[in-house]
Formats: C-alpha cells, structure tokens, sequence
C-alpha cells in the first residue's frame, strides 16, 4: 500500500499500490531499472522499504502492529511472515556444498522442523515434478544451468510457500533450457493454486501463462491488464514503445 | 675459524632437543587451537549488528596486529599480575600467541566470508533460515576453502614463533638449544639442528595444507 523504496536519493519505487489475489499468477514486465526486481526484493524483505506497508493475507508484513501502532517489523516478526513467501532468483543461488536433495531438504529441516524422513519424501517428490529426481545426488557445480534452476525452484516449493516470486528466472540461462524452465512454472499455474508474481523478459511466456500483466516505468505502474489486453491493445504510448522495441529483438 | 661438527654432542643432545620439539608442537599446536576458535569471534563479531561492538573489536584487531608478539607475551606475564591474573609461563605464552594469531586469522576468515557470494545469505532468506543456520550451515563452510591457503601460512607462522615463548622461560626449542649451548660452550650443534627441526616441520606442513584443501574442495563438491 502505497510503498516506496528509494537507494540513496535515487527512487527506484514511487507510491506505488498495487493488489495481487490469492492464487493469482502475475507478470511484471517493464525496462531495465523501472523498479520491477525491487517489487519482489521487498516482498522477500531483502530490502526494507522507506515508506508505506506491505500487507501478504491482510496482515502486515513489512510492519507490525505495537500499542496500536505499525512500527517497522523485528526479525522475529519477519521470520514468521517469511513462511508464507518463496523466491527463485536469476542467479539459482543453490548452495554448491550440498547436492540437489540436501539443497531441497536443508530449509524443511532447518527451519520447519520436519524429519529427515519426511523431508527427504516432500523433496523427492519436488525433485521428480520438475524432472530432477535422477541428479538428486549431484552438486549444482555439476548442473546445468536450466537444471539449477528447476532444483531452485524444487526449493523453494520444499517450504510450501502461498505465494510464489521468480525473479528473472530464465534470464541467466541459454536459449534452449529456457524451456525446461517456463514448462516447470506451467505446470505450477495450473496445478497448483499458488500465487505468482514473475519478472520476466520472456513476453510470449508472460503472455501464455499471466492472469494480469504489468507494465512497470520509472517505479511505478505504466499499465496492466489482462495479457490479451496489454500486448493486444496497449493504450499508454510507453507501453507501445516498450512493446515495439522487444517485438524488434526477437 | 675452524669448524668441527662433534657428532658425540650431538647424539648426546638430542633427547633433549626431542623432548623441547614436543614441547614447540604444543605450543604450537594449542595456540593455534585457541587462534582457529578466536579468530572467527573476531571475524564474527566484525559483523555484528551493534555498532560499538564491531567498532571494538576491530580497533582490537588492528591494535594486536600493530604491536610485537613479543611485548604481548611480556604484557600477560608480567604485566597482568599486577592487575591479580597471576599465569604460568606456559599460559601467558599460549594465551599470548594465541590471542596474536587470533587476529592475523580473523582477516584471513573476513576475506573467506567476504568471498561468499551475495546470492548466498538471501537464498538463505528466502528459505527463512535463522541466522545462526546461515552461518554454520551455508556461510562458513563456502567461505573456509578460499581461507585454507591462509590458514595454512598462519599455522606455518604460529611455529616458527614459538621461540618468543622461550623469553618468559617456556621450554621450547630455541630454549633448550640455548640452555645446552651455554652448558657446553658450544652452539653450532644445538642451534643447526634447531634449524633442521624446524625445517623438516614446516615443510611438510605446507603441503599437507595443501592437500586440505583439495580433499575440502572434493568433500564440499565446489
């Protein structure tokens, strides 16, 4: 609700309010610096905002209620709102020392408090829905990239997230694992109720799989709309100039 | 100058050198135990959230790294037990090389720490893991094989340091050479094979540093 975010006197994010729905998937599109990772770093509370409150199932996140107050919320109170929220990154950031099932198991076993045994069963059957199960045993180093992510992706899901970031998911990777990649996500929006917010590049993928699409500019909201509205029929000249100019470099 | 190796003294000293070697692996040893341990409170505590703390630590840092080794043994021995610490030598020197390799190491932890890729800790976010679960499970273990190479040059400096002890009277190497060089009138053969003893420890050491960190590499799948 009204956020802001702002690195030194640079505004990345400029009073921007914007609803996502339970079980909602929505693409975020928009050029280099409009402000678009930073939506979803804030939503992971990697970064702190400067102003206004994020509120995930009608609680606050960012923030938390004292004597009547919202102040800015402690580490204790985020590790408890942080359940509800997974993130892949462009990077997969997997941890290297450990191989694709630890990678899976080490958050339910950490953090939720499951069983080897039960964490070793959610993860596998993680790893087998996104056609990973046969390199359970191998390092990330040993991975390619498309393969990384998928196990990222197995990660996250391993917490049982309501809600879903992908941050560029498919960026980092080579043309042709790009694929093995959005087919994983697919699977998700239609198998899964999760809700969904993904940056992306990829405007075809935006365009197949989105509930509402988001065109972001100079941090804030150009326009959204269903993707038939949006890449159909853009009304704001920024939206039409962006469009364009992606529809060229492919 | 004439030169003549008297091999009946040398045989005669050597239990004696022996005995002292033991005692240099010890100190060696122990006090780089307490360096491994409190050079990552240091390197930790340089990273802590309250700035104060932080703020000492590393003014503590800089202040052992900036002063001898020498005066800091001397401090502990002799100057502690005026404040009421009364230690033995063999404590005050432990607690002094250890302290001072604390310091050397908690730079060298800093730089493995810093090598973990940014990436890392907010993985660790994202999956909600404590802080102490994303040092002891994530973060330290990456950021110990860039360190080993250092670790390693540190252990190798710990020994040959040891010597300093033998100035508050730890029986060390370099004091038992002297104590027989000066019963004997003689002090080519005690301090040669000082020499050799040092030598064929610290050689081998290096190499076994080495071979740690290529088994740490293989073990961590990096």
């Amino acid at each position: 609700m009204n956020v802001s975010k702002s690195y030194g006197k640079l505004n990345v994010i400029e009073h921007l309010n914007f609803d996502v729905a339970e079980g909602e998937m929505v693409s975020i599109i928009g050029p280099s610096g409009s402000g678009k990772t930073t939506v979803l770093r804030t939503l992971m509370t990697l970064e702190t905002i400067n102003d206004g409150v994020i509120y995930v199932e009608g609680k606050p996140l960012t923030h938390m209620a004292k004597g009547g107050v919202l102040v800015p919320a402690d580490e204790r109170y985020l590790r408890r709102m942080r359940t509800s929220i997974g993130m892949c990154f462009q990077s997969f950031n997997l941890f290297p020392h450990m191989t694709a099932l630890q990678n899976c198991m080490e958050g339910p076993v950490q953090v939720l408090g499951l069983s080897k045994k039960e964490a070793r069963e959610r993860s596998e059957e993680l790893l087998h829905m996104v056609g990973m199960i046969d390199k359970r045993g191998q390092h990330p180093s040993r991975l390619s990239g498309g393969q990384q992510q998928r196990v990222a992706i197995a990660r996250a899901l391993a917490m049982r997230p309501k809600v879903m970031l992908f941050d560029e998911v498919t960026s980092a990777l080579d043309p042709e694992v790009i694929g093995e990649v959005t087919n994983v996500i697919r699977k998700l929006v239609t198998e899964h109720n999760l809700t969904m917010l993904m940056v992306t590049h990829q405007m075809g993928f935006a365009r197949d799989i989105s509930d509402r699409v988001c065109f972001f500019y100079g941090g804030k909201i150009e326009e959204q709309g269903t993707p038939h509205e949006l890449f159909g029929s853009p009304q704001r000249e920024r939206t039409k100039q962006f469009l364009s100019a992606v529809k060229e470099a492919v | 100058m004439n030169f003549d190796w008297s091999w009946t003294l040398t045989w005669e000293i050597m239990p004696r050198l022996l005995w002292a070697t033991a005692n240099t692996l010890l100190a060696a040893g122990a006090g780089y135990a307490i360096a491994l341990v409190g050079g990552l409170i240091f390197a930790l505590a340089q990273r802590a959230a309250f700035g104060p703390i932080r703020w000492a630590v590393r003014e503590f840092v800089e202040f052992i790294r900036s002063t001898p080794l020498v005066l800091q043994i001397f401090f502990v021995f002799y100057v502690a037990p005026q404040f009421g610490i009364q230690l033995s030598p063999w404590t005050s020197g432990l607690l002094a090389i250890g302290l001072h390799y604390s310091a050397y190491l908690s730079e060298v932890y800093r730089g493995g720490l810093e090598a973990v890729p940014r990436g890392q800790w907010e993985a660790c976010r994202a999956i909600n893991m404590s802080a102490r679960d994303t040092y002891f499970r994530i973060i330290i273990p990456q950021a110990l094989v860039p360190a080993v190479p250092g670790m390693g040059n540190y252990l190798v400096g710990i020994l040959k340091d040891t010597p300093m002890l033998s100035v508050i009277g730890v029986m060390e190497l370099m004091h038992a050479a002297n104590s027989i060089g000066s019963e004997h009138y003689r002090y080519l053969e005690p301090f040669t094979l000082v020499g050799l003893i040092f030598f064929l420890i610290s050689l081998p050491t290096a190499g076994l540093v080495k071979l740690l960190e290529r088994r740490l590499r293989l073990g961590l799948g990096l």
